[in-house]
């Protein structure tokens, strides 16, 4: 495989930037549909539900950084904490349009939902699990927290796996749209346990592993 | 197994370019070829006579539209824009329907034969399972009207619905990740399919049935949820014993025989106490209303239940 051209230094900073408008591009396409009635008869749960599935893979995304980085040699972790913010930018739309335009602040409707529906139970869960990471997404609290950063992080792992969860709960069948987002999610979190040891087998039969994965 | 694809037929291909070109000479007028050509969507919808009847919701009809393309008809496909995006290729006719079972006179219907029964027009609402609600015109004619010539034995206590089977028509019934056995099963007890509010319905909006709307024949029962309602039905069997239906056996915790709409039994992911009505309120608008129990229909319905727990039969 070839590898990537790198990209300039002085780029790193426009091209973080530019990721942060496109990932919010699909939100506001959909928006602008469900607006101007693009999105069918029944916009609201329609609108929820695309950006529902965004937020699922922008997480996925946001997973596919590392192996990415172990297994061919492309470092885009600068545009992690984009994607991880991302993620949580759109579960927050995701929870807004249901709590303000489907059950219309209605928060008797919206605390029996979380209480007794277990879909709707994980997916707040998600949510409120999603607040520290987005808060401490920022150089600050990675020197401030120091080791203590990775260990809350490793969060995500119990999101992603929620956030799949909580999507095959919702749909009255699991169909190959739904199979696909769970699969990769699946595939994304098992390929952490697998990892030290992958790395270490690399390390050891590649001794200049570094460059070697470069060009892999 | 390998998956059955069915081919990709281009519309030329079925109607020569040339035949195509000439069609208005078919036609008595230029008005109605411009008819014709504005309906369509993949229909074979005709103008459909039906008499008037007293079964009318006083309530603001669901859009033609919304009702044609806002479907869940899974044999096309699962999500609500599919049924009519897909269902293109599907013949509704020739037709025939198969009653039997428990009946002095086993018979199968032509579709012809079925269209000779007095057919009405009435408005019903229709509520979803999962949370949104109709109103809708259909054209049809009870089911009991139809039971009556097969003369069920006094043995038969429930009815039993099958859907045709069709994967070369029907792209949600072939391929990988189908989402549901085939055929679609439904059934009902005897009284519920006797009951005067329950039609075969073979119209909507003053023409036949779209095919994404169950054509040519299809199941009406407006006090149940949607699902109930079984659409391009090619067999009615009269049977001694509850009969399987398809969504109870795939979650029999959410899906259950009755499910007759009631506001206080909560499906274990939708809370069944209001409804969003289809094409109102747009995008900020919509206002979700409160769902009635056997959606509005107690007066008429409450009675078959008597004694019935309600909340143990759902």
């Amino acid at each position: 495989m070839m590898a990537l051209p790198a990209l300039p230094r002085r780029y790193h900073a426009a091209s973080i930037w530019s990721l942060y408008l496109l990932g919010l591009c699909p939100a506001a396409w959909y928006f602008y549909q469900a607006a101007t009635g693009g999105l069918g008869f029944n916009p609201v749960k329609e609108f929820e539900h695309v950006i529902g599935i965004w937020a699922l893979r922008l997480i996925i995304a946001t997973l596919a950084v590392t192996p990415l980085r172990d297994l061919a040699g492309i470092n885009w972790m600068r545009y992690r904490r984009a994607l991880g913010l991302l993620a949580f930018y759109y579960v927050l739309i995701h929870f807004t349009v249901y709590l303000l335009l489907d059950l219309q602040l209605n928060f008797a409707a919206v605390g029996g939902d979380i209480i007794r529906r277990p879909y709707i139970t994980i997916g707040f869960a998600c949510l409120l699990l999603l607040i520290p990471l987005a808060l401490t997404s920022n150089n600050w609290s990675i020197r401030r927290l120091s080791s203590g950063w990775s260990k809350l992080h490793k969060l995500i792992y119990l999101i992603a796996a929620g956030g799949a969860l909580h999507y095959v709960l919702a749909v009255k069948s699991v169909t190959f749209v739904p199979f696909i987002h769970v699969a990769l999610i699946c595939l994304l979190l098992a390929y952490r346990p697998l990892r030290k040891p992958l790395m270490k087998w690399k390390r050891g039969s590649k001794p200049t592993g570094r460059q070697a994965s470069s060009n892999a | 197994m390998p998956a059955y694809r069915p081919p990709r037929i281009p519309a030329s291909d079925i109607t020569p370019h040339h035949i195509y070109l000439s069609r208005r000479s078919f036609l008595g007028s230029a008005a109605t070829a411009g008819l014709a050509l504005a309906g369509g969507g993949g229909a074979l919808a005709a103008p459909l006579a039906a008499s008037p009847s007293s079964f009318k919701v006083n309530e603001p009809l669901t859009p033609k539209e919304a009702v044609t393309t806002y479907n869940n008809f899974y044999e096309f496909g699962v999500n609500k824009e599919d049924p009519s995006q897909n269902a293109g290729a599907f013949k509704p006719t020739p037709w025939s329907v198969k009653i039997d079972g428990m009946v002095g006179k086993p018979k199968v219907f032509g579709l012809e034969e079925l269209m000779k029964i007095k057919q009405e027009e009435r408005t019903y609402r229709m509520r979803c399972v999962e949370g949104w609600s109709m109103v809708i015109p259909w054209i049809g004619f009870p089911l009991a009207a139809l039971l009556d010539q097969v003369e069920p034995l006094g043995s038969a206590k429930y009815v039993s619905f099958e859907t045709v089977v069709r994967p070369e028509e029907m792209p949600g019934q072939g391929g990988f990740f189908q989402p549901l056995p085939w055929p679609y099963i439904e059934g009902l007890r005897l009284d519920e399919a006797r009951h005067p509010l329950t039609i075969l319905a073979t119209g909507l909006y003053g023409e036949t049935l779209p095919n994404q709307n169950g054509a040519p024949i299809r199941l009406v029962v407006p006090w149940k949820y949607g699902f109930k309602s079984i659409k391009s039905i090619v067999r009615i069997s009269l049977v001694e014993k509850q009969p399987e239906t398809t969504w109870k056996n795939s979650n029999a915790r959410e899906y259950g025989f009755y499910s007759n709409v009631n506001p206080a039994v909560d499906h274990p992911r939708w809370s069944q106490a209001t409804e969003q009505r289809i094409g109102e309120g747009g995008f900020f608008g919509a206002k979700r209303r409160a769902t009635l129990p056997f959606n509005g229909y107690a007066d008429q319905v409450a009675s078959l239940y008597q004694g019935l727990d309600l909340k143990a039969n759902y």
